[in-house]
C-alpha cells in the first residue's frame, strides 16, 4: 500500500472512532502534500454528501412543517405545524391509493418479473440453441428510458387505437380506467425489468464454479434440486443485489405513471404527487415536502433494512 | 396520432403545458430547484436571460416558445419588427414552452428578463401581489383593446400589469359536411342541443366527443356549464375562493354535467384530447367542446370546421359568457430597464406589431387588438373575432383563473375521480372545498 493509502485508511479509523479514545499507534507524521491529498479526499465527498443528500433532506422535513409559495424570502413562510401531515391524511384524496399502488408495485416487482427473470437466467444459462438471440430479445427493453417504454404501450394500450383492443375486440380503457391502467402499467415496467434482472442473474450464473454442479450431479441431484439447493445458495451476493433492485426500481417507479398521466386516477404514486405538488407553479413546498418526507420515511425502512443484511453478511 | 403533440403552444393552456408531455431534462431541472427547496434565486440562470442593467439601447425578451412553431415565428417576427423600427436590440430569450411554465416562479425571482410572455387573469393577478411583475398602467389605455381585455389585464390593485398579445376561444366545434349530410342544425338553446344528441345517438353517433387524460379539457366543460348555469360572476367568485365549492350552485353544476354524460364519449380518462379530436374529425363524433387550437389536432378538416357558442340554459343568465384564454406580455418587476421595457410593451400592444407577427408567420394568431389586420384570418378565425367582441364576459380558463397549486393539485384530480364515478357528486364537491379551505386558508 502507498504511505497516502495508508493514511487515508488511518484517518477513515480515527472519524470512525470519533475521537472517543486517543489513537493507540503512534501518530504518523504526513507530509504536507499528503495531508492535502487526505485533506481534498475527505472535505470534497463530505461537502458533496452534505450539500446534495443532507442539506436538502433536513430542509424537506423542516419545511414540511410550513405553508410556502416558494416566492418571496425566508420571511414569508408561515409555520402551520403539522397541518399538512393532517391535510395528507384525512382531505387529499390521492394520498392512500398512493401508498396502496407503491405497496402493489414493490410486491408485483419481485414476484412476477423479478421471478421470471430469474427463471429465463436459468433457462437461458443452459446454452441451448438460439440463446444469444434470446438474450437480446429480453434484454432490449433495457436499454429504453420508462419514459420512452410509456410512450410505446401508450401504442398498444390507447382505448380507441391501440393494438390491444384491436386484435382482442374489446373496448377496455387500459390507460384511463382506474381499476385496470396500474397493472396496465406494471406490465409495461415488467417487460423491461425482467430483462433487466435476467441479465444480472445470468451474469451470476455464468460465475458460478462448474464443479459444483458437476459435484450435485455426481451425488444424484436433479436440475430442479440442484438449482435450489446448490446454485441459489451459492448466489447469495446476486441474490441480494436482485433485492435492492427490486426496491430502488419500485421507489423510482415515477417516470411511467409520470408519462401516462402524471400519476393521477388510479395511478397515484408517492413520489408523482411530491412533483405535482412542488414543481412548475403549483408551488406548494410545504405540502410537497411533507409528502417527500413520508417517502422518505418509507425509504429508510427498506434501507435499514437492506444495511442490517449487508452489515451482518460482513461480520460472518 | 397518440402522441403528445408539443402543438403551437401558445395555444395551449397552460395546465397543459405544466404537465403534460414533459420532458425529461426539464423535469430534471426543476426537481433539482425543487429538491433544493430553497427557492433561492441564483439557480435558474439557465432559464433567466441577460436581465436589465444594460444600455437603455437592448431590451431583454423572454419568449415561452422556440424552435420553428408558428407561435415561436411570432413572437420572433413581433420582436424584429420593433428592433427595425426603434433601432433598440431586442435580445430575446427563447426557452420551450414547458420549461418555462414550470421554472415560471424561479426564473421571476431570479435573474428575468425584461418583458416575458404570460398570461391574463388570476395568474397575472397572483405575480402583481406577490409584486414580481411591474405595473403597466402608464401602457394603458391601448388604442384598439376591447374592455374585456382591459378588464382582463387589471390586477385586483385595479392597475393594469398585462398586455394582450392573442386570444383562443371555447366554443363547440363541428364538421360542416356531417351536420349538412344529417340534416342537423347548430342549436340555439340547451333544449335544441340536446335534442340534437339524442338524434346523433341514434345514428350510432357519438354526441359530444371528449377526452381529459390531461385533466384540462374537462375544466372547459366545468366553467362554461358553471358560466351559463350560474352567472360569469359566480364564476369568478368560485375561482377567486370566495364561494363554496359544497353549495348548491356548484352541485347543480355536476347535477347537469352528470345527466349530458351519457353524450360524451365513454371513458374519457385514457383519452388525449387529440384522439377525441380525431373522432370528430372522422365523423364518428358529432360535436367537440373545445378551443380554436383545435385544429392543430385535425389540420386536414380544418376548412370542414364550424363552431357555435354554447347555448343558453338560463334566460336571466344568457349566453354572453365564454372562455377565451388571453396570452400577451409582462414586465418583471426585477428590470432596472424599465423605460425601454415599456415601450417594447407600448409597441406590442399595436395593430403594428399583430400584423408583423401574423404576415411573417405559418399560421396567424388572432391578435387581441380590434384594429390589427384579418386578412391573413382562417374564416374559424374571422369567426372567432366575432364571437368574442359580441361576448360580454372573459373568462380565462379554469387554471388560468384560480390558483395555479389549487387547480392542478385539486381541481385536476378530483374532476378525474369524479367523472370516473359521476353518481357522486356530495363526496366530489365536499372533497373539493377541504381542500380549497385547506390552499386559500378560508
Amino acid at each position: 500500500m502507498t504511505q497516502a493509502g495508508l493514511a487515508a485508511v488511518d484517518v477513515e479509523e480515527t472519524e470512525s472512532a470519533t475521537g472517543a479514545a486517543p489513537p493507540k499507534r503512534p501518530s504518523r507524521r504526513l507530509s504536507p502534500r499528503d495531508r492535502a491529498v487526505v485533506i481534498v479526499m475527505v472535505t470534497v465527498p463530505t461537502l458533496v454528501v452534505v450539500g446534495l443528500v443532507w442539506v436538502p433532506a433536513i430542509a424537506s422535513v423542516v419545511l414540511s412543517f410550513a405553508n410556502w409559495s416558494g416566492i418571496g424570502g425566508l420571511d414569508t413562510i408561515q409555520w402551520i405545524g403539522t397541518k399538512n401531515y393532517t391535510d395528507i391524511a384525512t382531505i387529499y384524496p390521492p394520498f392512500w391509493p398512493a401508498i396502496r399502488h407503491n405497496l402493489i408495485w414493490v410486491t408485483f416487482l419481485f414476484l412476477v418479473p423479478t421471478m421470471l427473470g430469474i427463471l429465463l437466467a436459468v433457462l437461458l444459462d443452459r446454452e441451448m440453441r438460439g440463446s444469444r438471440v434470446y438474450q437480446t430479445a429480453f434484454f432490449m427493453p433495457v436499454v429504453l428510458s420508462l419514459a420512452l417504454i410509456g410512450f410505446i404501450w401508450q401504442l398498444f394500450y390507447s382505448r380507441d387505437q391501440g393494438l390491444l383492443n384491436q386484435v382482442l375486440g374489446t373496448k377496455i380503457d387500459w390507460y384511463g380506467d382506474p381499476s385496470v391502467n396500474l397493472w396496465a402499467v406494471l406490465v409495461a415496467t415488467a417487460w423491461r425489468h425482467t430483462g433487466y434482472i435476467m441479465l444480472i442473474y445470468l451474469a451470476g450464473l455464468k460465475g458460478v464454479d462448474n464443479s459444483l454442479r458437476e459435484a450435485a450431479a455426481v451425488d444424484g441431484a436433479g436440475e430442479v434440486k440442484t438449482f435450489f439447493h446448490v446454485i441459489f445458495p451459492a448466489m447469495r451476493p446476486i441474490n441480494l443485489i436482485v433485492l435492492v433492485i427490486v426496491v430502488i426500481e419500485s421507489l423510482r417507479a415515477f417516470d411511467l405513471v409520470w408519462v401516462v398521466n402524471q400519476g393521477r386516477n388510479g395511478l397515484e404514486i408517492i413520489a408523482a404527487l411530491v412533483t405535482a405538488n412542488v414543481v412548475g407553479e403549483a408551488s406548494r413546498i410545504g405540502f410537497g415536502s411533507a409528502l417527500a418526507t413520508i417517502m422518505m420515511l418509507i425509504s429508510s425502512i427498506f434501507i435499514a433494512l437492506y444495511l442490517r443484511v449487508v452489515m451482518k453478511e460482513e461480520r460472518q | 396520432m397518440s402522441r403528445r403533440a408539443q402543438s403551437p403552444a401558445s395555444m395551449v393552456p397552460p395546465s397543459v403545458a405544466a404537465t403534460a408531455g414533459i420532458s425529461r431534462r426539464s423535469f430534471l431541472r426543476s426537481a433539482a430547484i425543487g429538491g433544493a427547496l430553497l427557492g433561492s434565486s441564483g439557480l435558474l440562470s439557465a432559464c433567466g436571460g441577460g436581465g436589465g442593467g444594460e444600455s437603455s439601447k437592448t431590451v431583454t425578451f423572454g419568449m415561452n416558445e422556440t424552435g420553428d412553431q408558428p407561435a415561436a415565428q411570432r413572437l420572433r417576427a413581433m420582436a424584429e419588427a420593433y428592433q427595425k423600427k426603434s433601432g433598440i436590440k431586442v435580445k430575446r430569450n427563447e426557452v420551450s414552452h414547458n420549461t418555462f411554465q414550470e421554472n415560471i416562479n424561479t426564473y421571476l425571482q431570479g435573474n428575468p428578463d425584461d418583458v416575458f410572455t404570460w398570461f391574463a387573469g388570476y395568474r397575472m393577478n397572483q405575480f402583481a401581489e406577490q409584486g414580481l411583475i411591474a405595473d403597466l398602467s402608464d401602457v394603458w389605455p391601448i388604442d384598439g383593446m376591447a374592455d374585456s381585455f382591459k378588464q382582463a389585464s387589471t390586477a385586483s390593485d385595479g392597475k393594469q400589469y398585462f398586455v394582450p398579445k392573442d386570444y383562443y376561444p371555447w366554443a363547440v366545434f363541428y364538421r360542416k359536411s356531417v351536420f349538412e349530410k344529417n340534416g342537423f342544425e347548430p342549436p340555439t338553446t340547451f333544449d335544441e342541443m340536446t335534442t340534437l344528441a339524442k338524434k346523433m345517438k341514434a345514428k350510432g353517433m357519438v354526441p359530444f366527443a371528449f377526452g381529459d387524460k390531461d385533466g384540462w379539457p374537462a375544466m372547459g366543460t366545468f366553467d362554461i356549464l358553471n358560466m351559463r348555469i350560474n352567472g360569469y360572476q359566480f364564476h369568478m367568485d368560485l375561482m377567486k375562493g370566495e364561494k363554496a365549492w359544497d353549495s348548491a350552485e356548484v352541485k347543480q353544476v355536476f347535477e347537469t354535467w352528470r345527466g349530458l354524460l351519457p353524450y360524451h364519449q365513454p371513458d374519457p380518462l385514457g383519452r388525449i384530447w387529440q384522439e377525441a379530436a380525431q373522432t370528430l374529425g372522422k365523423g364518428e363524433a358529432g360535436m367537440f367542446l373545445f378551443g380554436t387550437f383545435i385544429v392543430d389536432g385535425i389540420p386536414d378538416v380544418e376548412d370542414d370546421l364550424d363552431f357555435f357558442t354554447y347555448p343558453e340554459m338560463d334566460a336571466s343568465i344568457g349566453a354572453t359568457a365564454l372562455d377565451a384564454p388571453i396570452d400577451g406580455f409582462c414586465m418583471s418587476a426585477a428590470s432596472d430597464n424599465t423605460d425601454a421595457a415599456k415601450k417594447f410593451l407600448s409597441f406590442l400592444g399595436t395593430p403594428e406589431a399583430a400584423n408583423a407577427a401574423n404576415d411573417n408567420a405559418d399560421a396567424p394568431f388572432i391578435a387581441a387588438n380590434s384594429n390589427a389586420s384579418t386578412k391573413t384570418y382562417s374564416a374559424l378565425q374571422k369567426k372567432s373575432v366575432e364571437v368574442v367582441s359580441q361576448a360580454k364576459d372573459i373568462a380565462q380558463f379554469l387554471d388560468r383563473d384560480t390558483r395555479a397549486d389549487f387547480a392542478s393539485t385539486v381541481m385536476i384530480p378530483s374532476l378525474q375521480t369524479w367523472l370516473g364515478k359521476p353518481d357522486d357528486i356530495d363526496g366530489v364537491t365536499k372533497s373539493i372545498q377541504q381542500q380549497k379551505v385547506s390552499i386559500f386558508g378560508s
